[in-house]
């Protein structure tokens, strides 16, 4: 039966294989009297001489397979040995009590350890397990005890309570495919190793090891969720999102940083659809050459009134320098239609998707408008930022945004406010603005496709109706037609044009979109590798 | 008797990795160093105790260097507590 524990993600991905236990060595210590105590001594110093050995060798090892900065622990650790606090602590409780060395190096661990324990640092707390790691590897030398642990002969998911340092790295890498442990902290060396090793690992997880050992186990790193027994369709699921993940990261390793450039040497761009501040570290994540809409709504959803021109200014002014001068399409506010807002207190609408929305609005309320339009200008001064606006239908509309930029431009120079002059775009997203992009792309610097709103109003298709999914043909010969028509005519006028739908994501299309000549595509942030892909492996000589 | 303070920049305050090459620097020297926090003071060259403090971002630092070669000790530890802390 399928048993399921939620932990601590520290690292994503998803693993799915056999579970396996790792056990401890027993490490139990007997305190028994001696009569040669200063043998004893030489016994605690010959075995901390060979533990500093065996550490060195670890460090070597270490510094191989996991890099200088995960190695540098074992640095720490042999100097930890040779701290004579710890020394003078152990040769002590030999004297004093007349004790085994065993004893004296593992009571010695235990007090050091818990001194760190108590620490008020979550660092520091971690350091707690360093101090057992080399009391224990000193017992470990002077009862001649062997290595423990981790049994399994094929990769698997390893259990642990924790893992200390040394046991990290004598691990076969090989054979893990996941950490999940009970203790531990993002800090710990478990974590550490999991982050270097680009393995899912999960702390913090209460798990109970009965009828785990060897049964099929999943860790999604993402979800902090770990699962034994999975049930089939459980199974089948993460399957299909291991492939996936597997197919993002080949694609990330084969695409980054190579242009987007088809096998004839035609180039064009392959940027990001972003919704709020936050998904700029996926466009980064997954490579894309810039943000190809950004959907400005999320300002103005979710809050109780219009959002001021500084927090718009500071959101916008992030986003321009985390892309660090890689292009930011800024689409104005889309509101209307399925984004409702109560304080815009809109009438209510029967057919509010060719109702009062986006453009509209902010032509009928230009003060709404020109806020938003002096925090991008101000933020444009930070980056390389382009501004769009939604559900154009004439050249007057142009005209008239125009008018009211150069109103902004003006109070801003007036209070010397620095900006740099944007380039201007439109979304194509009706009819209207297909069959007047001749005109529509003399006044402006770009186009951007916006295939959803374009496929729904040719073809007389309501998007949110789900009784209309057999109509509403995606690669309708009507839309490609559209796109096709506002391609040539876009560079007729000295406009570049973008598709921004999600048909610009269907790679079933990039060839016929490249034959159209577009220069973008812009599409969700997990599709941009796909797309990228596809662009390369396309001849348009043929 | 040469004494020094010092402001911790690194964010992550005086971890495991630097600590010991603080206490590796001060073992050269055969005078005796003492690094103390909020009047608790320890000897510099024993890394257990120089971690103990749990020096973080932003804390101040006092080291103190008493002895022989004490000037050229607390010249050295204090530009290494510059380009590494």
């Amino acid at each position: 039966m399928q048993k399921e524990y939620t932990g601590k993600p520290v690292f994503t991905g998803i693993a799915i294989g056999k579970v396996t236990i790792y056990h401890k060595k027993d490490s139990v210590v007997k305190r028994e009297k001696v009569d040669d105590v200063e043998a004893e001594v030489k016994r605690y110093h010959d075995a901390s001489e060979e533990a500093k050995k065996q550490l060195a060798e670890l460090h070597d090892k270490a510094l191989k397979e996991v890099g200088e900065a995960n190695a540098a622990v074992f640095e720490v650790h042999q100097m930890m040995l040779d701290d004579l606090d710890y020394q003078e602590s152990v040769e002590n409780i030999i004297r004093t009590q007349n004790v085994n060395a065993e004893f004296a190096v593992a009571t010695t661990g235990d007090n050091f350890s818990e001194m760190f324990a108590n620490m008020d640092d979550d660092y520091m707390r971690g350091r707690a397990a360093d101090v057992k790691d080399i009391s224990n590897r000193v017992v470990g030398i002077l009862s001649g005890a062997g290595a423990g642990g981790f049994t399994a002969t094929e990769p698997s998911i390893l259990l642990a309570d924790d893992l200390a340092p040394s046991e990290t790295v004598q691990l076969d890498k090989s054979l893990v495919l996941s950490f999940v442990t009970r203790h531990g902290s993002t800090n710990s060396h478990t974590a550490i190793l999991a982050r270097t090793m680009n393995i899912p690992a999960l702390i913090g997880v209460d798990f109970s090891e009965d009828d785990m050992e060897g049964h099929m186990g999943i860790v999604d790193g993402y979800e902090g969720r770990f699962i034994v027994d999975p049930d089939d369709d459980v199974l089948a699921e993460y399957k299909k999102k291991k492939e996936k993940e597997e197919e993002q990261q080949r694609l990330l390793q084969e695409l980054k940083g190579k242009p987007n450039v088809t096998k004839d040497g035609h180039v064009i761009n392959v940027f990001a659809n972003i919704g709020s501040v936050k998904d700029v570290a996926d466009v980064l994540a997954n490579d894309a050459g810039g943000i190809g809409l950004f959907r400005s709504e999320f300002l103005y959803l979710g809050c109780d009134d219009y959002p001021s021109e500084e927090d718009q200014f500071k959101a916008y002014k992030t986003v321009a320098e985390n892309m660090a001068g890689k292009k930011v399409v800024i689409r104005t506010l889309d509101i209307g239609a399925d984004k409702q807002v109560d304080y815009f207190h809109l009438d209510h609408e029967d057919n509010p998707a060719m109702g009062f929305r986006a453009i509209r609005i902010c032509l009928k309320r230009p003060e709404i408008f020109k806020t938003q339009l002096r925090a991008l200008y101000r933020a444009s001064y930070y980056g390389n930022i382009s501004i769009m606006f939604p559900m154009i239908i004439s050249v007057d509309e142009v005209k008239k945004i125009k008018e009211i930029i150069a109103e902004v431009k003006k109070e801003l120079d007036e209070q010397n406010l620095p900006y740099k002059d944007c380039e201007l775009g439109i979304m194509v997203e009706t009819p209207a603005a297909v069959w007047m992009s001749e005109e529509l792309a003399k006044e402006v610097d770009f186009f951007s496709i916006g295939t959803n709103d374009l496929t729904q109003y040719t073809l007389a298709c309501d998007r949110q109706n789900p009784n209309l999914e057999d109509f509403a043909d995606t690669h309708h010969p009507a839309v490609l037609r559209e796109i096709e028509y506002t391609i040539r005519n876009g560079h007729k006028g000295g406009a570049w044009v973008g598709i921004c739908g999600e048909l610009g994501a269907d790679t079933s299309l990039t060839e016929t979109f490249l034959r159209m000549g577009v220069d973008e595509l812009s599409v969700s942030p997990s599709r941009v590798l796909a797309v990228r892909n596809a662009i390369r492996n396309t001849d348009l000589s043929k | 008797m040469k004494e020094f303070k010092y402001t911790i920049t690194d964010p992550q305050g005086i971890h495991a990795r630097p600590a010991g090459l603080f206490v590796k620097a001060a073992a050269k020297y055969p005078c005796k160093v003492t690094i103390a926090k909020d009047g608790k003071e320890v000897d510099a060259k024993r890394i257990l105790g120089v971690m103990s403090l749990g020096v973080k971002k932003d804390q101040e630092i006092t080291v103190v260097c008493n002895g022989d070669q004490e000037d050229e000790a607390a010249t050295e530890l204090e530009q290494f507590l510059k380009d590494n802390l």
